[in-house]
């Protein structure tokens, strides 16, 4: 296992995740790729539906039937997760160099244990503390997620706090053996707008003072602008455009995150109406050749319709569109 | 009415007809691919006709005595005869025409109670659910204090005190069993109602009878006939018992149960009295419940895509991998 | 918490008066209960002096007065059949159910439980459908039926089981196996539904991502989420089981509990008995609910007592 500053901390390599259902096969993710640097953000922004949270469980190894791991691969540190040595480097990593957060922190917590017994138990089986260790950790991340009276929420169920809180004490849980990596599957997306800035703001400023690595999955493209190094954007299962943050919401390259982008409200531009992208996405049983987006493309030619990969556009800026490669970036 | 609407209106009932057999279509293929659904439906079938052609199909009377051939072994043993196929009882009736007869009492005590109880527990259910307030407490009350008894200890008594029959045993059964339709019923009009649907409907001006009618009951179809052929199962199982235990059906007339009580004297010299109609009463509830268990499961969204998520899984998985991986690979 | 307590109290007492008018509703007025208990050759001398000693001679609602007074007091009168208290024989019979009732169920408990687990964590594979087809039928085969089986196998054919009665321990493995296992199927299934619904809940989801044990995931956190409807089923085969379905096995083996009591005094017409036996059994039925509410309150904290 290598460990140093050149291995990207995580990487992942034409993923492909299927899901077998009563209509046909689902391709969730069809050749998924994508790195995090060390201390780095990520955010991966797309439609619901697009495959972003499907790539982020199988880093996590939660992919469960109907769903499969069928090609590609991921690697962490170096070390690949999913060849036959990987499957004991998983268990050893998930939880504790690697820890995700759930969109709903209402189910995500189990509801007959106390906040204090779910926080506990990961320290203990990771770290090998003992309670009282374990139990002073814990009141130490609560009160690193500006929870007040940890030593009182220890002893609550979930019930008896609200979402925010719960959300809080979910990030508290992800800190707790101080992971590498933190997966944030649309943290704030089951949240009351005020609570959501909170939340962001607390993942933010973690995120700086612990030098962690944050995968962002979003799709508030504001939320990725504000606190991401680099955007990754989701199709159809597959990764579109991928570069700096701010370089892509300066000069966006492929048609879909352009329309992404104009479709997002802002406030300092008085619109008519609200803008959208026409048309619907593709059906991933059976998805358009080539270009997945080129049905609903103003710009889609003949040649769309090849199959597409992503190709290098400038520095470490990454689009999958026939039209941009040309420089057409009209 | 004008030739044309006259038109549509007999296009949209053939519609109609065509999706009706079409559904009718799809259910068999499911049945088709659930072999234990597919075996309960057959045996149920069987044990239907042979009921109601049972004096046709019964070589003797079930009642008809034949002292000369008393406990007389199945046609295997070196004793037995085609003439008593199964063998004789202890009055040397005949065991094969017992049974069959006995699937009469069992089938109709099953059916009657399941229509009593259903219906009454039905009813009181929609009316707690539906027009709340008082109404609902009472019932609830009701069905409480119900549940709370010692039931199968009343049954005995009142069967003891107002004498067995095949009417008391069905009363009994029905007022001891009511109380689960009436929960299940009330507590899903309570949740139907809240839906978007029904209150959309309630909304438009729908009347409380359409609304029952069209929106609640036929959602409510479902769960009831599943739950309906389970305790169906489990009511054939209770005359069974009842009359095993002389509070049941009353001889001359037959029941599985009853018989095996009567032959359990005689069980260590021919093993077939009891074993014959016990048999009879597994299989008939085996049957009702892997019906039930078929239907629960095609009754479920859910379940069917799990369950055909697992089966197609390994079929197709090769086949995608190999047509993705062309297309990555293609430049 | 209090208030709770009051409340269910106040069911409870409820249920046991329903009971109470039943039974005597059912012993007064749909039969002459001096028909019944008297054989019918008796003198109308004999008639009248039974009804004295009864009470019955006097207007109704006086007897039911006294009828309730009599089981404040928990005296129910002699049993015509043992000449002796009722109450007495009651006391008596009723641990002998209680014994049969635990360590059926308490086997059917420690045998589900495994095994509706092992099924869930595969559903439709080999392990699961060989169990669902098993609990199926465990479902269908009629109790009493199994109980004859088991006679002539264990103690006819192999000879290891004694037959009937409650002498010795070994006597209350064939009762107890036969009461156990419809327990067994009902509880396989239900264990099995519930873990597979727990098992696809987003907190099990949270708990492998934290890197908890497959073990730990699943013995502890989902098994306790699903303890909630498993332990109302148990409860509810302990209630079954008290409330008379013990009958059944009960005659089967000749086991001296509450169940053949009540058949044997059914067949003798024993009114006073019966009566003792169907208000001990709304008793117990009653306790056992009570109790089950505060089992519940404490798998799963989320209830409030109200």
């Amino acid at each position: 296992m290598n460990d140093n500053q050149n291995t990207p901390l995580l990487e992942v390599r034409n993923l492909v995740v299927n899901f077998y259902t009563r209509g046909g096969v689902v391709q969730a993710s069809r050749g998924v790729s994508f790195q995090v640097g060390h201390g780095q953000t990520l955010g991966i922004v797309g439609e619901s539906g697009s495959g972003k949270s499907v790539a982020v469980q199988a880093v996590m190894g939660l992919i469960s039937n109907p769903g499969r791991i069928e090609g590609g691969d991921i690697f962490f540190m170096g070390q690949s997760l999913l060849d036959p040595a990987g499957r004991k480097f998983v268990r050893k990593v998930r939880g504790k160099d690697i820890a995700m957060i759930f969109q709903d922190p209402m189910t995500s917590l189990n509801p007959v244990f106390t906040i204090g017994t779910q926080i506990t138990e990961v320290l203990r089986h990771h770290l090998g503390m003992n309670r009282d260790q374990a139990r002073k950790r814990a009141m130490d991340l609560l009160g690193l997620v500006d929870i007040n009276a940890p030593e009182k929420r220890l002893k609550q169920y979930p019930y008896e706090m609200s979402g925010g809180m719960r959300q809080r004490v979910m990030i508290a849980m992800a800190l707790a053996c101080e992971p590498r990596l933190i997966i944030a599957d649309e943290p704030t997306t089951a949240l009351d707008v005020t609570i959501q800035a909170q939340i962001l703001e607390l993942l933010a400023d973690l995120q700086q003072r612990l030098a962690v690595s944050v995968i962002l999955i979003t799709h508030d493209l504001g939320v990725v602008a504000q606190l991401c190094h680099r955007v990754a954007v989701m199709y159809a299962g597959r990764i579109v455009e991928v570069g700096d943050a701010d370089q892509v919401f300066a000069s966006p390259v492929h048609p879909y995150t352009k329309g992404l982008i104009r479709a997002t409200p802002r406030l300092d531009v008085v619109t008519e109406r609200m803008v959208s992208i026409d048309g619907v996405p593709p059906d991933l049983i059976s998805p358009p050749q080539g270009c997945a987006f080129s049905p609903r493309c103003d710009q889609a030619e003949n040649a769309c319709l090849r199959p597409q990969t992503l190709t290098p556009l400038g520095d470490d800026r990454h689009v999958s569109c026939w039209c941009a490669i040309k420089g057409d970036t009209r | 009415m004008s030739p044309t609407s006259a038109d549509t209106l007999e296009k949209a009932l053939e519609k109609n007809r065509y999706e009706r057999v079409e559904k009718l279509l799809e259910l068999g293929r499911e049945l088709k691919r659930d072999k234990a659904g597919l075996i309960g439906v057959i045996l149920i079938t069987a044990l239907v006709m042979m009921a109601v052609f049972a004096p046709m199909i019964a070589p003797h009377d079930p009642t008809d005595q034949d002292l000369t051939a008393r406990l007389a072994p199945p046609v295997w043993y070196e004793k037995g005869t085609w003439n008593h196929m199964l063998g004789t009882d202890h009055l040397g009736r005949d065991v094969l025409s017992r049974t069959i007869h006995g699937a009469r009492v069992s089938l109709w005590v099953g059916a009657a109670v399941v229509l009593l109880a259903g219906g009454f527990g039905v009813v009181m259910g929609l009316m707690a659910g539906y027009l709340g307030g008082r109404t609902d407490a009472f019932v609830m009350r009701w069905i409480d204090t119900q549940v709370a008894f010692p039931g199968l200890l009343l049954a005995l008594i009142i069967l003891a005190v107002i004498g067995p029959s095949l009417t008391t045993v069905v009363v009994v059964l029905a007022l001891n069993g009511w109380m689960v339709y009436g929960r299940m019923t009330r507590s899903a009009v309570l949740s139907i109602r809240q839906s978007p649907y029904v209150e959309a409907a309630e909304v438009v001006g729908c009347r409380w009878p359409r609304v029952i009618f069209r929106h609640i009951l036929p959602n409510l179809t479902s769960p009831l006939l599943t739950l309906a052929i389970l305790e169906f199962a489990r009511i054939v199982l209770a005359e069974a018992a009842l009359s095993f235990l002389g509070l049941g059906i009353q001889p001359p007339a037959t029941s599985w149960g009853l018989d095996v009580s009567m032959g359990k004297n005689y069980m260590f010299m021919a093993w077939w009295l009891v074993t014959i109609p016990g048999c009879a009463i597994a299989v008939t509830v085996l049957a009702i419940n892997l019906v039930a268990s078929w239907l629960r499961l095609i009754s479920d969204p859910q379940e069917r895509e799990k369950q055909f998520a697992r089966h197609m899984a390994g079929a197709m998985r090769k086949k995608m991998q190999a047509s993705i991986e062309k297309e990555l690979k293609a430049p | 918490m209090g208030r709770f307590i009051y409340r269910r109290l106040i069911h409870g007492l409820i249920v046991i008066f329903g009971v109470t008018i039943i039974v005597f509703v059912v012993t007064r007025m749909v039969g002459d209960p001096v028909q019944v208990m008297l054989p019918l050759e008796s003198t109308l001398e004999q008639r009248a002096a039974f009804e004295k000693k009864l009470g019955l001679d006097r207007p109704i609602y006086i007897q039911f007065g006294e009828f309730l007074g009599n089981i404040a007091r928990l005296d129910f009168g002699e049993s015509l059949w043992q000449k002796r208290p009722a109450m007495d024989i009651v006391f008596e019979k009723l641990p002998m159910t209680i014994l049969l009732t635990a360590v059926g169920i308490g086997f059917a408990c420690v045998a589900a439980i495994p095994l509706g687990i092992i099924a869930a964590l595969r559903p439709g594979g080999m392990v699961d459908r060989v169990t669902v087809f098993g609990s199926l039928l465990g479902l269908s085969v009629p109790q009493f039926w199994l109980g004859l089986l088991f006679i002539v196998l264990f103690a006819v054919q192999f000879k290891i089981l004694p037959t009937s009665g409650a002498a010795t321990p070994a006597h209350i493995i064939m009762p107890a196996l036969t009461m156990g296992l419809p327990t067994l199927a009902r509880l396989v299934m239900l264990v099995r539904s519930s873990m597979i619904d727990e098992l696809n809940q987003q907190y099990v989801k949270t708990s492998f991502a934290k890197g908890l044990p497959f073990v730990r995931v699943v013995g502890l956190h989902a098994l306790r989420n699903a303890g909630l409807p498993v332990m109302t089923l148990v409860g509810w085969e302990v209630i079954r089981s008290l409330a008379g379905y013990s009958v059944v096995v009960e005659t089967v083996f000749a086991w001296p509990g509450i169940g053949l009591t009540a058949i044997q005094a059914i067949e003798r017409d024993d009114l006073i008995l019966i009566q003792a036996i169907v208000f001990t059994a709304a008793v117990c039925v009653v306790a056992i609910n009570i109790a089950m509410d505060f089992i519940y309150k404490l798998i799963d904290p989320r209830l409030k007592l109200t």
